[in-house]
């Protein structure tokens, strides 16, 4: 009975989805301008153009840069929240990451693309694009390809998968807020909610020109704001509504493997090459520089947490340096085609100090608990790249001009939206099908009592 | 017949080992186990939140030996699981009732 409830409400979900853009298909088919519009301004939707249009280098690079991004979720993340929850949850952990992967995958194909990327209110793009709807490769003799108006020398098709590696980390982020307690069901739920109505209405805000913090001015060059603010305040409300872990913060709830920690923030860091310089959209100048500032500031940030905890807790950890590795790339994501390598070090140094203070006082002095610290290092972390973005924004290296002020209207607006959104999201989950597994199911471990297997 | 039972510290193990093997000893049984003696725990941190680990990790070592080998046994471990620091574990000597050796049914002596 409570299976097939859960089951109609997740079908449910899918036809309130789908209802959403067949009213606003028939409107027109938008999305395919003529070539000629194409030539005679810069394009403002997605296009159809010649095979020949297509940068090969530009190409191989983004397919490399979605391999690397694919692979910061599996295993990377996966890996890194993996190793630090308790053995009898190390499963259930792995299995959010990787579920949570090929659930947004077909919400990305279903709508989720379109609604981010293609134009259309200041709040959401259009339908155009649903079911991959146009996102096209036309053999010879017609010799024609489907481009993004966001990145025009790529077929379309790569720029949706890269654009859906992002789609996919971000509510994977999440889970580190809510490791060891949450329903896997109610997970999957709340995923392909959150996706919809907070993750796409973002990315399209922030990313697409007709987006209104676009329009406004907010820079975030590979998802500062997009990604991380965004996941991060999504994990904060999460461990709100959920409540602490059983026993926290009287019991001992150690890692219990921070080999696969380790290993998982090593991932992170090659994979956020392609989440970094993949965001130029090219293999060019500005790729390099964001690729040559996300190394420096990730080694500044690493060393940066593990001074700060040597100083003051007398050890330098292996979580401790892998944190600050995370909060570095997390800090210099929005900042990485913006700025050159000198701010780049200070951007780095501010995280791990403050990302450092956050996970370790500021959340035992406010008392929820952030089990991974996913708003501690990636909501914080972003902030402050996104503001620090404002500061040393380069127009020599982006043509851009920045402001505090407006950066921080776009953290503003995401924090709120993403708090609010996500705390009804879960609210509703919560008095539908529950949250949390039962005070037995959480004891006993999530490996045995959500998914039946062990680790030994 | 005595059991040797002696809680040491992990490196130790194949010190001990090859001790008493050159004393005639046939077999031993080895477990890990953990506890606490006067050398206490340890503090561990992670992420500020510090975790007082109460019991160290030791390795248990059980020997059955014949009345006449138990002086040297114990004296074996004695020296080799040795380092004169706090933490070198104990050895308890019990009276062993009845040994059987499970393949041929020996008993006793000609079981050890």
């Amino acid at each position: 009975m409570i299976n097939s409830a859960r089951w109609a409400c997740l079908v449910l979900l899918m036809v309130v989805g789908s209802g959403a853009w067949a009213d606003e298909v028939p409107g027109g088919t938008p999305g395919v301008a003529t070539p000629a519009a194409a030539a005679a301004a810069a394009p403002t939707e997605p296009y159809l153009t010649s095979v020949d249009k297509i940068s090969a280098g530009d190409t191989a690079w983004m397919l490399t840069s979605t391999a690397l991004v694919l692979m910061m979720s599996i295993p990377g993340l996966a890996l890194f929240y993996g190793g630090m929850v308790r053995k009898k949850n190390v499963l259930a952990t792995l299995m959010q990451t990787f579920a949570i992967v090929c659930v947004v995958t077909l919400l990305w194909w279903l709508i989720g693309y379109s609604w981010a990327f293609t134009p259309g209110s200041a709040f959401i793009g259009g339908s155009s694009r649903a079911l991959f709807n146009g996102v096209a490769v036309m053999h010879d003799p017609v010799n024609k390809v489907s481009v993004s108006h966001l990145a025009t020398t790529i077929p379309e098709t790569v720029y949706a998968m890269f654009q859906l590696t992002f789609a996919a980390i971000t509510p994977a982020l999440i889970a580190g807020a809510f490791a060891d307690r949450m329903k896997f069901s109610a997970m999957l739920v709340f995923m392909v909610v959150w996706s919809l109505a907070v993750y796409a209405p973002i990315a399209h805000m922030v990313w697409e020109p007709t987006g209104w913090l676009n329009a406004a001015g907010v820079l975030d060059y590979a998802g500062g704001t997009v990604v991380h603010i965004n996941a991060g305040i999504a994990g904060l409300a999460s461990c709100l509504a959920l409540g602490k872990r059983l026993g926290y913060p009287r019991e001992a709830m150690p890692p219990h493997n921070l080999t696969l920690t380790l290993i998982g923030a090593s991932l992170l860091w090659v994979g956020w090459f392609g989440f970094n310089a993949g965001s130029a959209g090219a293999a060019d100048g500005r790729a390099g520089m964001a690729m040559a500032v996300t190394q420096i500031a990730t080694a500044a940030a690493a060393l940066a947490w593990m001074f700060a905890e040597w100083i003051s807790k007398g050890k330098p950890s292996v979580l401790g340096i892998a944190s600050g590795a995370v909060a570095g790339l997390v800090a210099i994501t929005p900042a990485s085609g913006f700025v050159g390598p000198t701010p780049a070090v200070v951007i780095g140094l501010a995280a791990g100090v403050i990302c450092f203070i956050a996970a370790t006082s500021l959340k035992h002095a406010l008392g929820y608990d952030d089990s991974l610290d996913a708003f501690g290092v990636h909501c914080i972390g972003g902030i402050i790249g996104a503001l620090l973005t404002g500061v040393f924004v380069s127009k020599e290296i982006s043509g851009a001009d920045g402001s505090v002020l407006i950066q921080l209207k776009g953290v503003a607006v995401t924090l709120i939206y993403g708090f609010v959104a996500s705390f009804v999201i879960l609210k509703i989950i919560d008095v539908t099908i529950g949250l949390r597994v039962s005070e037995e199911q959480e004891r006993e471990g999530l490996d045995i009592s959500l998914h039946g297997e062990s680790i030994e | 017949m005595k059991l040797v039972t002696a809680i040491i510290k992990p490196f130790k193990l194949d010190d001990v080992r090859k001790a008493v093997s050159d004393v005639g000893v046939q077999g031993v049984t080895v477990t890990e186990v953990r506890g606490f003696g006067r050398q206490r725990g340890h503090t561990e941190i992670y992420r500020g939140a510090e975790y007082a680990v109460e019991f160290v990790p030791k390795t248990k070592i059980e020997i059955a030996v014949d009345n006449a080998l138990v002086d040297q046994v114990i004296e074996a471990v004695m020296k080799s699981a040795q380092t004169g620091k706090v933490g070198d574990g104990k050895i308890f000597v019990f009276d062993l009732v009845q040994v059987v050796r499970i393949r041929t049914g020996e008993r006793d002596a000609s079981a050890i």
